[in-house]
């Protein structure tokens, strides 16, 4: 079981890379992100130039790094929020049950039937657009998720023996909800987390593609894919940069969560 | 079953990384960029037939049918192939008459004087009368004693303070204050009188019938065999729309769209092969707008900076190509009688001058502020790409903010609540209406320019009926917009359109309109 498998490693391989190409993003990039070149528009991949440069002369190499930094960023902080206010919700409506249990998770219901783009848009229009605010909108959309499954892990385990004993034993409620049933509930908690995290990436690319998120002239992967859609045919190494960086990153979340 | 599943991952990989490497290698045919607009001249030589059907692609669903009530630009360009007003103008720019055979301006500019044409007809067939046209004057005019508050009155048409035929062929209206330039504004629609149904069923006298319309998807028209002037060569056109640039140029790749009007640079490159692909001008002022009531922009000093630190050829190599025409005040060079060009080069890039004269305004290591573009203009958003890169080099940050188009009217065009936006500017035939709008009292100066001299200078230019008076007045106040760097003005940009090689006769004019009774098929 510790040992991981095939498919973990290469999702740890993918992860770690990503990662890698993000961190030395925060401190170095071979060219400023948004500095123009008249002089080198459209260029296609080449030695200076190893993923080429969009419509304003811009390396998009520098772009992709500093563009995943502001994804992930955003990502890493949705899920955050999403995380720890769901499973709040869901330990406390998991383990206490009856009415609040009906409230919370009706409420939860509510929001998880509202169409997460349109949610996010709702929140996007009382906020206005910009790199942060979206990260409250998209935290928003993922709470009821991690409400969901935190609460049925708790709904299950509150029966167990060790819980009746640790109240027998006259713990408190909340040291029983955080320090036993919760650490309990973590083998199923870190996948979602995982899954989550590329939801997030999704969410975040598909909100800058439509100009929520994220504004020009910074980057986001979003954002570039977005723009880069006019150029399809001319520069297709244009798309092709971000777009790859978001399926690889995904698919090694994916593949290293896999059991 | 893990093995199995790894190995369809690794293929999986495999195949992801060769797409990327084969991706990298074919493209470099498509650096060299080719200017595929030298069709015209081959296009004339050939000679056109009469009929066919062609599909237009347009940008977006249309805002009323009703002439009198729409005020979208991509709207009235369709609708001029049904309605036709008084006048219309040609594609020179200059006005021609139309549902009047004659017009007569009196000499002191408060009475407008109209003959009808002799037998022209309406599209169900009844011949236009008198009533006709003082009923669509009033109505335009807001002078209907029932009010419809859905009617856009224009402001210039406010000044209209009563129509009358004077006998079956002849109609006169009547000016509160004297302006001798209301013909531009003379060419809305002449509709029936009384007739109630133009938003569902429009009826003209213009070279295209309405067929029908479908909400958000087409507008058909069809040949109108009754024109009283040259009629049109195609037998029916549609007006497809297409919300998104990609789906359009699947669109014309696959040949279901023959016009598209409205193209970048890019999406041109990648037509030419296929389309003959037209370069006009948008007829447009684009600039940096600063709002001259919000700080610093209350510095005359520092809007100087703003323009000594924009290189405007730059902003046209990046976003069209080199293609455009840089403009140095608030008109734009295709209103060739009043254009200063004098004043394009009042303000060439000089960094040390801008950082000079932001010193002296007090701000020696520059300061922030907000563009505010919106979203659905992705010309002025890049072009405020490229204006945040420039300020950079003198100290100054910009930052962009992309809003909504219905945000952007309320907040930025009517409120003023903005410090700076990139917009463009259009413009009716008349010299006062790019000019109007920098008068301190204008209701529409969203600048917030207030110069007590431009104020002086444009009531005398539009009082007076002497040409040439008029031309220096506009010419001089365009100077002061200049001198006083109301705004950073940028340039008009390209208007470049597919058309199917099969088509000729498409031609630009100096205002928004989509001539569809000039184009033909060629044998």
């Amino acid at each position: 079981m510790k040992k991981y498998t095939a498919t973990q490693k290469i999702g740890l391989a993918l992860v770690l890379m990503i990662v890698g190409v993000t961190l030395v993003g925060l401190f170095y990039t071979p060219y400023d992100p948004n500095k123009m070149n008249g002089l080198s528009k459209n260029m296609a991949p080449c030695l200076e130039h190893p993923f080429g440069t969009d419509n304003f002369g811009r390396d998009i190499l520098s772009r992709v790094m500093d563009g995943a930094k502001t994804t992930f960023i955003i990502a890493s902080a949705t899920v955050l929020i999403g995380a720890v206010v769901g499973t709040i919700i869901g330990a406390i409506t998991g383990y206490f049950g009856g009415v609040v249990d009906e409230c919370l998770m009706r409420f939860n219901d509510v929001v998880a039937s509202i169409p997460s783009i349109l949610l996010a848009l709702l929140v996007v229009s009382i906020l206005g657009v910009g790199k942060y605010k979206i990260i409250v909108a998209l935290g928003i959309i993922f709470i009821p998720s991690f409400a969901r499954v935190t609460r049925s892990e708790f709904v299950a385990q509150r029966q167990l023996d060790y819980v009746k004993n640790a109240r027998l034993m006259g713990a408190s409620h909340l040291r029983i909800i955080f320090l036993h049933i919760m650490p309990n509930t973590l083998p199923i908690l870190l996948p979602s987390l995982a899954i989550g995290f590329n939801n997030a990436v999704l969410a975040e690319a598909s909100m800058s593609y439509l100009g929520l998120g994220v504004q020009p002239p910074d980057p986001s992967l979003g954002r570039m894919l977005s723009d880069a859609q006019s150029f399809l045919m001319t520069a297709p190494w244009y798309c092709l940069a971000p777009g790859f960086t978001i399926i690889l990153t995904v698919l090694g979340f994916s593949l290293l969560v896999e059991r | 079953m893990k093995k199995k599943h790894s190995r369809i991952v690794l293929a999986a990989l495999c195949l992801v990384s060769s797409i990327a490497l084969t991706a990298c290698s074919g493209d470099k045919k498509n650096e060299t960029k080719t200017e595929g607009n030298n069709s015209e001249t081959n296009i004339s030589q050939q000679e056109p037939t009469d009929g066919g059907t062609v599909v237009v692609g347009i940008q977006q669903d249309i805002d009323s049918l009703d002439p009198h009530k729409a005020v979208a630009a991509g709207t009235s360009e369709i609708l001029f192939n049904i309605y036709e007003g008084l006048v219309k103008p040609d594609q020179e720019g200059n006005l021609t008459d139309a549902v009047a055979s004659k017009h007569e301006i009196s000499t002191d500019g408060k009475t407008y004087t109209f003959t009808l044409r002799d037998g022209i007809k309406f599209h169900d067939g009844k011949l236009v009368t008198v009533d006709d046209i003082v009923y669509s004057v009033k109505r335009s005019a807001g002078l209907l004693d029932k009010e419809d508050s859905s009617i856009v009155v224009k402001s210039a048409l406010q000044n209209i303070s009563e129509v009358k035929a004077t006998d079956d062929k002849t109609v006169q209206v009547s000016l509160k204050t004297p302006d001798t330039e209301l013909l531009g504004y003379m060419t809305f629609a002449i509709i029936p009188a009384g007739y109630e149904k133009c938003d569902t069923a429009p009826i003209g006298t213009g070279p295209f019938k309405f067929v029908s319309y479908t909400a958000g998807q087409n507008i058909v028209v069809e040949k109108n065999n009754e024109y009283w002037g040259k009629k049109a060569y195609l037998d029916k056109v549609t007006f497809k729309v297409v919300p998104k640039a990609e789906t359009a140029m699947n669109e014309l790749a696959a040949g279901s769209i023959d016009i598209y009007p409205y193209l970048t640079v890019d999406q041109a490159a990648q037509l030419e092969k296929q389309f003959n692909i037209q370069v006009g001008n948008m007829n447009l002022v684009q600039a940096l707008f600063l709002n001259n009531a919000a700080k610093p922009f209350d510095n005359q000093k520092v809007r100087e900076a703003i323009c000594y630190a924009i290189d405007r050829q730059a902003v046209l190599d990046l976003v069209a190509g080199g293609k455009g025409t840089i403009i140095g005040s608030g008109v734009f060079s295709g209103f060739t009688k009043y254009f200063n060009e004098d004043l394009v080069s009042y303000y060439n890039k000089d960094t040390q001058k801008a950082k000079a004269l932001l010193a002296e305004a007090g701000y020696p290591n520059g300061f922030e502020f907000t563009i505010t573009v919106p979203s659905n203009y992705q010309y002025h958003v890049d072009t405020a790409q490229i204006l945040v890169d420039q300020l950079s080099e003198i100290g100054v940050t910009a930052k962009i903010k992309t809003v909504e188009w219905a945000a952007w009217l309320s907040d930025t065009y009517s409120a003023r609540e903005y410090e700076a936006t990139v917009v463009g500017l259009d413009a009716k035939l008349a010299g006062s209406d790019l000019l109007s709008r920098y008068v301190s009292t204008a209701n529409n100066n969203f600048i917030n320019f207030n110069n007590k001299e431009y104020d002086e200078i444009f009531a005398k230019a539009v009082a007076t009926t002497n040409d040439e008076e008029k031309v220096t007045y506009y010419k001089q106040l365009q100077k002061i917009l200049t001198e006083n760097a109301a705004s950073a003005y940028i340039a008009d940009p390209p208007l470049m359109v597919a058309l199917n090689k099969k088509l000729g006769g498409y031609t630009f004019y100096p205002v928004y309109v989509q001539d569809m009774a000039s184009v033909y098929f060629t044998k």
